[in-house]
């Protein structure tokens, strides 16, 4: 499953995805938790019993400003999340 | 002149808003024949419905508007079809919560996510085919891809803002004194389809509209602008993760001709017809879900 977590709004669209099913045998043994530096992801047990990555509630309506750090503007050329999944089951839509 | 007296002879306040609950049960059937009983209970920001299943099939479904209190939400729903049927909480062997008040419903065995339940819901009721569903919320939008047997394989969700919803219609209802049902014929008949809404927000969209009526739009112009914006917000939504054919509307707002004509002109497709009330969607995938969870439950005791 891929699921969206984010919004749209005026000023553009942020959206991080997670491929579940490459998440559900994670490869980079859940590297997503710590390579965040605020923390967004957590694992849950999903609707069909799958322990997958998801972004916490609290972040969903934030990730413009919460990812801003990331970004290339913050000198970055790489999002921390991103590179340390490495089956590539995370992206970001902006 | 005090509270009492005045409150005795202000004129009645008409909510033209508020939308028609309704109970419902397969008068042709019996539960008590039924093997299995399984309950949905979505408890949505506006509307909460239980929804019973008797071995797999829908049986019957209150729906009514959300209270103050999650779990008296829960209650009253549910208490709203067993009333009807002369059912008890102890004949029920399987309740499944789900919506935004999932976790609050006091009786449920478990809680399941509304995007889950809606594409599960949306499978029975519009059969296999249905692929993408669009699930407009009273204050959110979902955007749901899901497989032949209902599993959700992509979704989108927008909840950061009532544009798009069931809220918002709630409140153009209010401002143009239009009963909520009426809201989608009256849309139809202008002469010149209008321009759409442009505030994405529902209180400058309120704003907007009544800046309209002063320059001389009629209310059913109005009415139409603000049914087209509801369109387009929600076609970008779905134009993200992409519509395929075997699309399926469920929410509140699925009742509404006048959004869901303007959506089907947009994405060029027709929505998949269903006699069932799109607004049980989601708990009557919860009842489903409960469903196999027992039937699961019953092969691993064999």
């Amino acid at each position: 499953m891929i699921a969206n977590y984010g919004y749209k709004d005026g000023s553009g669209e942020y959206y991080i995805s997670i491929d579940t099913d490459k998440c559900i045998d994670c490869a980079a043994e859940r590297a997503c938790l710590t390579a965040c530096p605020k923390n967004m992801f957590e694992i849950i047990t999903d609707d069909y019993d799958d322990e997958v990555a998801w972004v916490k509630k609290e972040c969903t309506r934030a990730l413009a400003y919460d990812c801003a750090g990331c970004k290339p503007a913050a000198g970055y050329t790489s999002l921390p999340c991103a590179s340390a999944c490495t089956p590539g089951a995370i992206k970001h839509s902006w | 002149m005090n509270a009492e007296v005045a409150a005795a002879t202000a004129p009645e306040k008409k909510e033209f808003w508020r939308w028609q609950e309704n109970t419902w049960f397969d008068e042709s059937k019996n539960w008590k024949d039924a093997k299995i009983i399984t309950c949905g209970i979505d408890v949505g920001s506006v509307s909460s419905q239980a929804v019973i299943v008797c071995d797999g099939e829908l049986y019957g479904y209150n729906s009514m508007r959300t209270g103050n209190n999650s779990p008296d939400s829960a209650k009253n729903a549910l208490a709203g079809i067993m009333d009807k049927i002369g059912m008890k909480l102890e004949d029920i062997n399987y309740v499944v919560g789900t919506g935004y008040g999932r976790v609050n419903v006091p009786f449920a065995h478990k809680a399941i996510t509304e995007i889950a339940c809606h594409a599960r819901g949306a499978n029975y009721m519009g059969g296999s085919k249905v692929r993408t569903i669009l699930d407009m919320g009273g204050q959110d939008c979902k955007a749901i891809h899901c497989d032949e047997k209902g599993k959700v394989t992509n979704f989108l969700m927008n909840d950061k803002c009532a544009a798009g919803t069931g809220r918002g219609m709630e409140v153009i209802s209010d401002l143009m004194q239009i009963p909520i049902a009426e809201l989608g014929p009256r849309s139809f008949e202008v002469d010149e389809e209008p321009e759409a809404v442009s505030s994405i927000c529902v209180v400058f969209a309120k704003s907007e509209a009544l800046a309209l009526l002063k320059a001389g739009y009629t209310k059913n112009k109005v009415i139409a602008a603000y049914c087209q914006a509801m369109a387009e917000r929600v076609v970008s939504l779905l134009e993200r993760i992409g519509v395929e054919e075997g699309f399926f509307i469920t929410g509140g707002i699925a009742k509404n001709p006048g959004v869901v004509k303007r959506i089907e002109k947009l994405l060029g497709i027709k929505a998949v017809d269903t006699k069932i009330d799109s607004q049980i969607a989601g708990a009557l995938g919860a009842a489903l879900f409960g469903y196999t969870l027992m039937q699961k439950q019953g092969a691993k005791a064999a």
